[in-house]
């Protein structure tokens, strides 16, 4: 008889976490847990709760009851340099503008995270314009972005989320701003985190057709899971 | 489907497993031809005057009819593609009957509800097997069939998408 696989340890796990913004609720003790090689949507109408979510799973914001144990990392243990420092090299952040800065071209962009990691200019550069060729955006390298299309932007801010190989992506309507084609291009990179790395994916969506892409669906209602469904 | 059938003898004669290919190659998303359809729907072109058979090919193997589209044929497929379409009309679709039905007959709320969410589910891994295929090697008609398929499965989708938000929000009793 052959032993069944080890289940993985999960990349992202949320038990019971509660928060509310002055008196309003926003999550009211949802757990999700995210397996490596998953991809994971979260759906629901506007204001239940989701983009809450996402920012308590990357750790930008600490959730008043609950826990988020993120690679192992119990992120209530860590403190704000601990979990800046696990967010740069480990997980991918894709917000629905791409919060680039605007006054440095797409190549300094995107090399941010080496260079606030300490890493050497040059060789930061140099990745950095490996990964807007992989999106392809080799030729707006130079260029800052106002000079560059929605898509375009998006789509280098995904060269930046994915340039350490992240272990887990967390995306917040990555691809709202964006027509059909530029949507599935972005949506695509994302996919390959999981798809072709084994990595975790957690995609806060609106979208339907974003939503179908994933392997299991997490629907929240008023700050609490309503339905949970697998897709694939 | 008479005029499909027309279409696709457009194309040069041609048997009844050629129809078919050809129609599956057309809507790779539609449902595929049954044969029996098909040698209906040929034997009807044939008896209307709409197409006629041209040969009998045996080519090691069964014998085939072979059909060719007449002018008549021509003429009723130019006709069919000169008039518009009428748009669907709603409220036919199982996905609209079974929502109302759940909601006008179950007790408020949950029931509904549930019906409505797990249709989302059916309709999501539906999408997500359009979408496993990749468009890009299509020709644009292939492209606009598929497309055609994302976008009414999408419009549905938003469709239980506020019938779940509607459920949240009581609505006056149905008059008798």
């Amino acid at each position: 008889m052959t032993a069944a696989p080890p289940i993985p340890d999960p990349s992202l796990e949320l038990r019971a976490v509660a928060h509310s913004y002055a008196r309003t609720p926003a999550l009211r003790g949802v757990s999700l847990t995210l397996h490596p090689g998953e991809v994971v949507a979260v759906t629901g109408p506007s204001g239940c709760g989701k983009s809450t979510l996402l920012h308590a799973a990357a750790g930008l914001l600490t959730p008043q009851a609950g826990s988020v144990t993120l690679l192992g990392r119990d992120l209530a243990r860590l403190d704000e340099t601990e979990r800046a420092v696990l967010r740069r090299r480990e997980v991918g952040i894709v917000l629905q503008y791409g919060q680039l800065v605007p006054d440095l071209p797409l190549r300094d962009n995107v090399a941010l995270p080496l260079l606030l990691d300490g890493g050497d200019l040059a060789a930061a550069r140099t990745a950095a314009h490996d990964a807007l060729a992989r999106v392809g955006l080799a030729d707006a390298a130079g260029a800052v972005p106002q000079e560059v299309s929605g898509g375009q932007a998006q789509r280098a801010a995904v060269a930046r989320a994915l340039l350490t190989s992240p272990r887990v992506l967390l995306a917040d309507e990555p691809v709202a701003s964006l027509d059909a084609t530029g949507g599935r291009q972005v949506l695509d990179l994302l996919l390959d985190v999981a798809r072709r790395d084994g990595g975790a994916v957690l995609l806060v969506t609106h979208d339907n057709t974003a939503a179908a892409l994933a392997d299991r669906e997490v629907r929240l209602r008023d700050g609490a899971v309503e339905h949970e469904a697998v897709l694939r | 489907m008479t005029e499909l059938h027309l279409a696709l003898l457009l194309r040069g004669p041609a048997h009844g497993y050629e129809v078919k290919q050809a129609y599956d190659r057309w809507f790779p998303d539609a449902k595929p031809l049954a044969f029996g359809q098909v040698y209906a729907t040929l034997g009807r072109l044939v008896r209307d005057g709409l197409a006629e058979v041209v040969e009998t090919r045996s080519e090691g193997g069964p014998e085939r009819t072979v059909y060719a589209v007449t002018d008549e044929g021509r003429e009723r497929l130019r006709a069919w593609l000169a008039e518009p379409a009428p748009p669907a009309v709603a409220g036919t679709e199982d996905v609209v009957r079974k929502t109302v039905v759940a909601l006008r007959t179950s007790a408020p709320g949950r029931a509904a509800r549930a019906v409505a969410l797990d249709q989302r589910t059916a309709h999501l891994r539906r999408m997500r097997e359009l979408q496993a295929r990749d468009p890009a090697a299509d020709d644009v008609a292939t492209r606009l069939a598929h497309r055609y398929a994302v976008l009414h499965l999408d419009a549905d989708l938003r469709w239980l998408d506020e019938a779940v938000e509607a459920l949240d929000s009581p609505t006056p009793e149905e008059p008798r």
